[in-house]
């Protein structure tokens, strides 16, 4: 095992509240620092703070700074940071947000991230116009968003090991099945069965439409406080006991990896396991980042809870819907809560502390909570963040 | 919408990777090499990531074979001109000295196969451009 430093971040902070935006195809006149605002009102409130309380920002919104935002919203911050790791940035902020509470360098930090019709990831810079994606990509044709990437990963994937479409497909199955126990969900009222997701048609070979996830607009908030410092909260806290980011393989990463079916989930897990002093049997609940059937499997297994190459028969063996043993995205998932660009990640953490908290509602896991994994992936299988999350602190 | 012919997406260049482009045109494929390391790098950089010297890179040709490690057919594509052209083949090649390259691969859409044998095959997009891709060996 990697050795990780004695100097840890377990304990140091808790989530004391939330809010999310209920992802939708369209928003029309939503702009993205309006959705981030509607976030930071409602986030602050249910958190039990005031906005003078606030004295930490992180924001990842479209073409948008966190320096400019907090103007827009009448903050004055001691400490502030944009974060942006793709698809991760969710899980990321958490980890910086923590560090940030833990050192005294701000007290109680909002962290926001969301998307707009302008785009969803990153801070809206174009590519460089001499950079790899332009110079050895785009003549090749490569096929919008990410689908050709994580096609390529799965292609890959079934020539090492077996997996066969049924199993490859059973945790979009399971996650529609959580989806119709949330109103907020993109498909609540849509069921599907596995017949249906692989009769939806080929995008990129060998994924099909309903293994990828629907754009969508929208965004979520937390709060993040020092963990004794949180008797401001009508909510109990949650708090983070270990975390772990990870980047190996650069942007398009999978051409370049050792083994593109093994992500870097490896190594951030691994660290966030080991800084909480917990296993992934220990977890009771599991909010996994599923841009695409394939990712959430390779993610699955390499933070430890499948064997390599089993992780599609795993869920295809196992109810992981919010009735059974381990739940897995009870919020539908991003393939069936919708992705509001890298605000798709921070919807598994949301959905973590939520059901820590007890508030899923209809979609409540029937079991005791008391420790929560979280991991947001981005790029590609290229940059992961791995959260524990747990009820208390021994 | 009124017809309009479109064009091919290019690649572009810099300083740095113009000895690349001007093999392609050549059809030669090179790649940088880093005498400290013994190593092969894709793509190119103005720093080797294994021993981070900045000078003692060069050019080597290689010899254009590998194998398609992965691939994916695409059949709703972003570009307009190659929205024209679906489905087609798109993969990563390692070629048989080591680095992995992003290319087209000119096959039927049913030929294509994990690990089969490819070779490298340079397609002249106009004066300025020309790119390699990868077909079956023969």
């Amino acid at each position: 095992m990697e050795r990780v430093s004695d100097r840890s971040i377990r304990g140091a902070a808790a989530i004391t509240g939330f809010a999310e935006i209920k992802p939708e195809r369209r928003k029309p006149g939503r702009t993205a620092v309006g959705l981030a605002a509607e976030l930071a009102k409602n986030c602050v409130e249910d958190a039990g703070l005031t906005k003078d309380q606030v004295n930490g920002l992180i924001t990842h919104i479209p073409y948008s700074h966190n320096i400019e935002f907090a103007e827009y919203l009448g903050l004055k911050p001691v400490w502030s940071h944009s974060v942006d790791q793709m698809g991760g940035s969710g899980a990321t902020s958490l980890t910086v947000a923590a560090a940030a509470v833990a050192t005294g360098l701000a007290d109680n930090v909002l962290v926001i991230v969301c998307s707009s019709q302008w785009g969803g990831f990153g801070g809206g810079t174009e590519p460089s116009p001499d950079g790899h994606g332009a110079q050895y990509v785009r003549a090749h044709g490569p096929g919008p968003g990410a689908n050709y990437e994580y096609a390529q990963i799965a292609m890959r994937y079934q020539h090492l090991y077996n997996l066969s479409d049924e199993d490859r497909v059973a945790i979009a199955v399971q996650q529609r099945e959580n989806a119709q126990a949330n109103p907020d969900a993109v498909f609540y009222g849509q069921p599907a069965t596995a017949d249906d997701i692989l009769n939806s048609r080929m995008v990129a070979d060998p994924l099909r439409l309903l293994e990828c996830v629907m754009p969508c607009i929208g965004g979520a908030a937390v709060i993040v406080s020092a963990a004794d410092e949180t008797d401001y909260s009508p909510n109990p806290p949650v708090y983070l006991l270990g975390a772990g980011c990870a980047t190996d393989r650069g942007v398009p990463g999978l051409s370049y990896a050792p083994d593109m079916t093994i992500s870097p989930v490896k190594v951030s897990a691994e660290r966030a396991f080991a800084t909480a002093g917990l296993t992934p049997q220990d977890m009771d609940i599991a909010q996994i980042y599923d841009c695409y059937t394939i990712a959430i499997i390779c993610e699955f297994e390499d933070a430890g809870f499948a064997p390599k190459g089993e992780g599609g028969q795993w869920f295809a063996s196992h109810d992981v819907t919010y009735k059974g043993e381990l739940p897995v995205n009870t919020h539908g998932g991003q393939l069936s809560f919708g992705q509001a660009g890298s605000g798709g990640g921070m919807s598994h953490v949301v959905e973590g502390v939520r059901q820590m908290m007890g508030r899923g509602e209809a979609r409540q896991a029937h079991k005791d909570l008391n420790y929560a994994f979280i991991n947001n992936n981005g790029g590609g299988l290229s940059v992961e963040a791995s959260l524990v999350l747990g009820k208390g602190v021994d | 919408m009124a017809e309009q012919e479109l064009k091919r997406p290019v690649p572009s260049s810099n300083a740095l990777t113009e000895p690349f482009w001007e093999a392609t045109k050549q059809h030669k494929l090179v790649v940088q090499y880093c005498e400290g390391c013994d190593q092969l790098v894709w793509y190119p950089r103005e720093i080797c990531p294994g021993c981070w010297t900045m000078e003692g890179i060069e050019w080597r040709e290689v010899s254009g074979k590998g194998r398609l490690h992965t691939f994916t057919v695409i059949r709703q594509a972003a570009d307009l001109w190659f929205q024209q052209r679906v489905p087609y083949v798109y993969g990563v090649v390692e070629l048989d000295e080591g680095p992995r390259m992003i290319s087209g691969i000119q096959c039927e859409v049913e030929d294509a196969v994990c690990d089969m044998p490819v070779e490298a095959v340079f397609e002249d997009l106009d004066d300025d451009w020309t790119i390699v891709q990868f077909k079956p060996a023969s």
